[in-house]
């Protein structure tokens, strides 16, 4: 067993106890990504002269024994910015923008003393579910190289299941924890819309984005959404209630309660039988613990995807816009006059997956095509929450399948669209009614891993994690380790 | 609906975008799939149902009005590529009907 | 071919606040370039908007004073549109929500009262500003990016450039009053578009409108007007047809120039602001609001000339600003004779005020001074002549005790019989010739001998006194 094969609060207690350094995990940490990054390509930059000069200093000081994070390391999506050090959100567009702030996660993970190991690749903007459209490299799914990681936060997924860090942050507008969690084994939340501060979050669909925690374990998962949790003054969309322990209760346990299994969620037709039959074995897991399956239905969620493209992208049309050329990011060369500025500034600074969302966002949003696009994706949006708020009168969590298959090949889906937009399809109506949902691995199928997500209530994450646990503690899923097959 | 390459021509102006000619027509046969797959949503009856334009559903957050200065002009010019006495330099703005508020 | 013009006008307004509409950088003028800025208003990857509660409150108050119906449950949109002085590309504005509507002002025209309606007030933001260079390139600020503003469209309801210039005024005044904005045009924290059209007599669909820009001042808005009127005539008159376009008032000249012809209307693409949760104003909120207005400068002005019998022209200088008419008020409340009030705000205080560009809240003077120092003319303590000494001392460094003060300079007039009569005696018995003169009817001996007592007192003496007193004791001898 190597150091980074412990759980969080494993690592905490030796460094309490003095038989760990932080200094010594910052290191074996980047033994390990020397080690695997040439196969993974997780990362887009890494801070380790800082890292550890600050685990060094952490040491000095001596570990909080009441702070459970601190001296551990994190590795941070590259659309979370980062006060001084280059942001990039895989974009050619911020190829060289040091941001002169920290988002809120950064500010909190710095007050508790995690230290940031490096920033992590994605899709450009976090658009794509495969992070190959990421302007600066391809990362690989450790379990089998040739694979993608899923994404968008497919650096945070990859690096966590590859070892080189025990926690990453992601961000989720459609999927983009939970997939890549799903493609690489590991256990992915995407919390409640308003859980945690978006301040900083470098923006794609407003109102569906939310920053979320990759693991490999869930108890780990809930220690670190802990703190990067609560109420922002800087984002008024961020939940003013209260924020529980989410490992409290965490070892309850799922007895008497009742599981909703959505049937639009299982499609028997699926190529790839292998996800909804580790699916069905989970359920079968849940019920051997004492809790009630019950089928419901959420029959607005066919409309998820035609919805969800229509909202994210007028929103990120919109928010791409600051990309101008003038301020900061990309400019073009040899420009005669402003007009000409923007054009080329954001023509050969954003990525063709990039300048196809925006084109659709604009056109929803544009004069006659409004109601007919925006507004009705809007109201569509209406219909998918209630049909949750509906089902969670009668049970408490739902179970599906996070991913209609397991990870596919690299270069496999990039030439059409619609495919990876239709890979989302379980994952977008989350997003859609602003709920919370985890993926947890259940299984695999043609050797690599299945994930299966869990959707809960508004603010409810408790019961997620508390079922998430029950079934973790009862496999050993999450004790496999990747192979790295046809890796150097 | 299908839609054609004035639209999309049209649509990249306001975006700010600009492709080239020989992409345009891939990018028309491209944007239509998209466009056909969100008509989907025409099958949906929405009568008399609001919108959902936000993630969440409290409302009314507002600041108190207390002046603060957070980041001095030199961080904030950190990735201006022009500049000059303090000022933000860009080309010239050829009139094209916008200005301010 | 009789033709009818049509005016509307947008008024653009910049809110007082600390801080701006939606970040916490200072709302103020005069700061070198880009320094009351932050990562907000420059649209910095990662921020986000957060609505300043007092450019709400400001924007109700103005709306309230508009007599706008209030939309209690409102929301903010953004607006896209390209430009460096608009860091995110989009402005956040209020599209179909806004904060105020269906009000309406009276103006005056001629004698006659008449009702414009005002369809709107919103919120929004403001833009940065861009300096255009002689060398190709265009300079940034950013420092009025994000300062609040409120949008108030007026409907189409005024029918020549003089009503037009009466609205604004008009509009002017009330917002003055709320206190909500300086409203100063040479500042810009007040700002005019117009539109105009023409249409033949009796027609009712408009005909074709051009927008007027660069309308930096009251009487550019009138100017701009006449001569779009006359262009718009020229061209209509001889069987042209007009295009709907934006054009530019020209200083130097007084005429417009086209800036541009609008093809269609822009496509500005609003949808809500998805950073910006919806606003609920309770009632509780705009009725505190409501019930915290000033009087309104038509109401005062009425109050002064019924209440007061204040002339009309007086009325109408003394409401020309919330500050002169709130101190005008509160001096009365010293109880100062209404009419020497408003005479010396009229007067002395408006002549200081204008020559040493100062406004009445900038100046020393207190409404207590003032009044204080005008009961001290009635009953004679100061004569008028010293008063113009006592009112300098008091606009220039100001007293809490108008009376002492006046004892403590020596200002006072001398009326008391028994310091001078001996004076008086002293006089008389040093010029007979003088007692002798005017008992034999010549008249200006008596000037001559207050002459001498006032020199004797240093000019201290109550002429009006003295005089009474002098005529008894010549009566004596």
């Amino acid at each position: 067993m190597t150091i980074l094969d412990h759980t969080l609060e494993e690592l905490h207690e030796l460094l309490v106890k003095g038989e760990l350094t932080s200094l010594q995990i910052m290191e074996s940490v980047y033994d390990r990504i020397e080690e695997t990054e040439a196969n993974v390509g997780a990362f887009l930059a890494l801070s380790k002269t800082e890292a550890l000069a600050k685990a060094r200093a952490m040491d000095e000081a001596g570990i909080d024994p009441n702070n459970i994070l601190s001296g551990l390391p994190i590795g941070i999506k590259d659309n979370i910015v980062t006060k001084g050090v280059t942001t990039t959100a895989a974009s050619k567009m911020l190829e060289d923008f040091v941001p002169v702030y920290d988002a809120t996660v950064v500010e909190k993970l710095n007050d508790i003393g995690m230290i940031s190991v490096g920033k992590l690749n994605m899709d450009e903007f976090a658009m794509g579910g495969s992070t190959e459209n990421s302007a600066f490299k391809v990362t690989a799914n450790p379990w089998d190289l040739s694979k993608v990681p899923g994404g968008s936060s497919g650096g945070s997924a990859a690096a966590v299941a590859a070892g080189q860090v025990p926690v990453s942050l992601g961000s989720d507008t459609g999927g983009s924890i939970r997939e890549p969690a799903a493609f690489t084994g590991i256990v992915g939340m995407k919390p409640t819309y308003g859980r945690v501060s978006r301040y900083g979050l470098i923006a794609f669909g407003s109102s569906l984005d939310q920053i979320g925690p990759f693991t490999r374990t869930v108890k780990d998962n809930a220690l670190v959404l802990n703190a990067i949790s609560g109420y922002d003054q800087r984002d008024s969309t961020s939940y003013d209630g209260e924020t529980p322990d989410f490992t409290q209760g965490i070892d309850q346990g799922v007895k008497g309660m009742r599981i909703g299994v959505p049937k639009e969620y299982f499609n028997e037709d699926a190529k790839e039988k292998g996800v909804i039959e580790s699916v069905r074995a989970a359920l079968k897991t849940y019920e051997e613990l004492g809790a009630e399956i019950v089928e419901v239905s959420l029959p607005h969620s066919k409309y998820g995807i035609p919805a969800y493209y229509i909202i994210a992208s007028s929103e990120a049309s919109s928010n791409l816009q600051r990309f101008d050329g003038i301020r900061y990011g990309y400019r073009a060369e040899n420009v005669q006059n402003l007009e000409e500025l923007y054009v080329k500034s954001r023509s050969e600074g954003f990525g063709l997956e990039v300048k196809r969302r925006i084109m659709l966002g604009t056109f929803s949003l544009s004069a006659g095509f409004y109601d007919a696009h925006f507004k009705k994706a809007a109201q569509a949006r209406t219909l998918i929450r209630q049909d949750f708020e509906k089902v969670f009168e009668e049970v408490d969590f739902l179970v599906a399948p996070t991913t209609t298959t397991t990870a596919f090949n690299i270069g496999g889906q990039i030439e059409d669209p619609l495919a990876m937009y239709m890979a989302d399809i379980l994952t977008v109506p989350v997003n859609l009614a602003g709920v919370p949902s985890v993926s947890i691995p259940c299984g695999f199928s043609n050797e690599m891993p299945v994930g299966m997500q869990l959707i809960g209530k508004h603010f409810d994450e408790q019961t997620l994690y508390r079922a998430a646990y029950a079934f973790e503690q009862s496999t050993d899923f999450h004790k496999q380790k990747p192979l790295f097959k046809g890796g150097k | 609906m299908s839609i054609n390459e004035e639209t999309v021509k049209h649509v990249a102006k306001l975006a700010k975008l600009e492709f080239k000619e020989e992409e345009i027509h891939d990018f028309t046969e491209g944007m239509d799939k998209i466009i056909n797959l969100v008509e989907q949503l025409e099958d949906l009856d929405t009568t008399g149902v609001e919108g959902t334009y936000h993630g969440i559903t409290h409302h009314s957050v507002l600041r108190e009005d207390k002046a603060k200065l957070e980041v001095s002009r030199e961080d904030l010019f950190t990735n201006v590529k022009t500049k000059q006495d303090g000022f933000i330099k860009v080309p010239a703005i050829m009139d094209n009907g916008e200005s301010g508020a | 071919m009789n033709l009818e013009t049509i005016i509307g006008l947008e008024v653009h307004v910049e809110l007082k606040t600390d801080s701006k509409m939606f970040s916490p950088s200072p709302a103020h003028f005069g700061a070198e370039p880009n320094t009351n800025t932050n990562v907000i208003d420059w649209g910095y990857p990662g921020v986000l908007p957060v609505v300043n509660e007092r450019a709400i409150e400001f924007g109700m108050r103005a709306a309230l004073a508009l007599n706008c119906t209030i939309t209690q449950d409102t929301k903010f949109d953004r607006k896209n549109y390209f430009y460096p002085d608009n860091p995110k590309a989009y402005q956040i504005s209020q599209f179909d929500r806004p904060i105020g509507h269906d009000g309406w002002i009276d103006i005056e025209v001629n004698g006659k009262t008449k009702r414009i309606r005002i369809e709107r007030v919103h919120l929004e933001e403001d833009a940065g500003k861009n300096t255009h260079g002689t060398d190709g390139y265009s300079y940034v600020d950013l420092n009025r990016q994000g300062t609040p503003l409120i949008e108030i469209v007026s409907e189409a309801d005024m029918r020549s450039p003089e009503e037009a210039y009466a609205y604004l005024e008009a509009l002017k005044q009330i917002v003055q009053f709320t206190g909500v904005s300086d409203v100063k045009m040479e500042e810009g924290s007040m700002r005019c578009d117009a539109n105009i059209s023409l249409r033949p007599f009796g027609q009712e669909a408009f005909g074709t409108k051009a927008e007027l820009k660069n309308l930096n001042s009251f009487n550019y808005v009138r100017k701009g007007l006449v001569y779009e009127v006359e262009r718009q005539e020229k061209v209509l008159m001889a069987g042209g047809e007009l295009q709907q376009e934006t054009r530019r008032y020209d200083e130097s000249t007084g005429n417009t120039l086209l800036m541009r012809v609008k093809e269609g209307s822009s496509d500005y693409r609003y949808f809500p602001e998805p950073d910006i949760p919806r606003l609920i104003i309770e009632d509780e909120w705009v009725e505190s609001v409501r019930n915290a207005l000033p009087e309104m400068p038509k109401e005062r002005r009425a109050r002064y000339v019924s209440e007061l019998s204040i002339p009309e022209y007086d009325a109408e200088v003394l409401t020309s600003s919330r500050e002169l008419s709130d101190f005008f008020d509160q001096t009365l409340s010293f109880e100062a004779d209404a009419k020497q009030a408003s005479n010396w705000l009229m007067g002395e205080v408006s002549a200081y005020l204008n020559s040493e560009k100062l406004g009445i809240d900038e100046t020393a003077l207190t409404p207590k001074a003032l009044a204080e120092m005008i009961h001290l003319i009635a009953d004679g303590t100061i004569s008028s002549k010293i008063a113009k000494k006592v009112f300098r001392e008091l606009i220039v460094n100001g007293s809490d005790n108008v009376e002492s003060l006046v004892e403590e300079k020596g200002w006072a007039q001398l009326s008391d019989p028994s310091k001078l009569l001996p004076v008086i005696n002293e006089i008389l018995d040093q010029n007979e010739q003088s007692i002798e003169d005017y008992k034999n009817g010549r008249d200006r001996a008596i000037g001559f001998l207050v002459g001498q007592i006032m020199k004797q007192t240093r000019g201290q003496a109550n002429p009006g006194v003295v005089n009474q007193l002098l005529k008894e004791e010549i009566e004596k001898r």
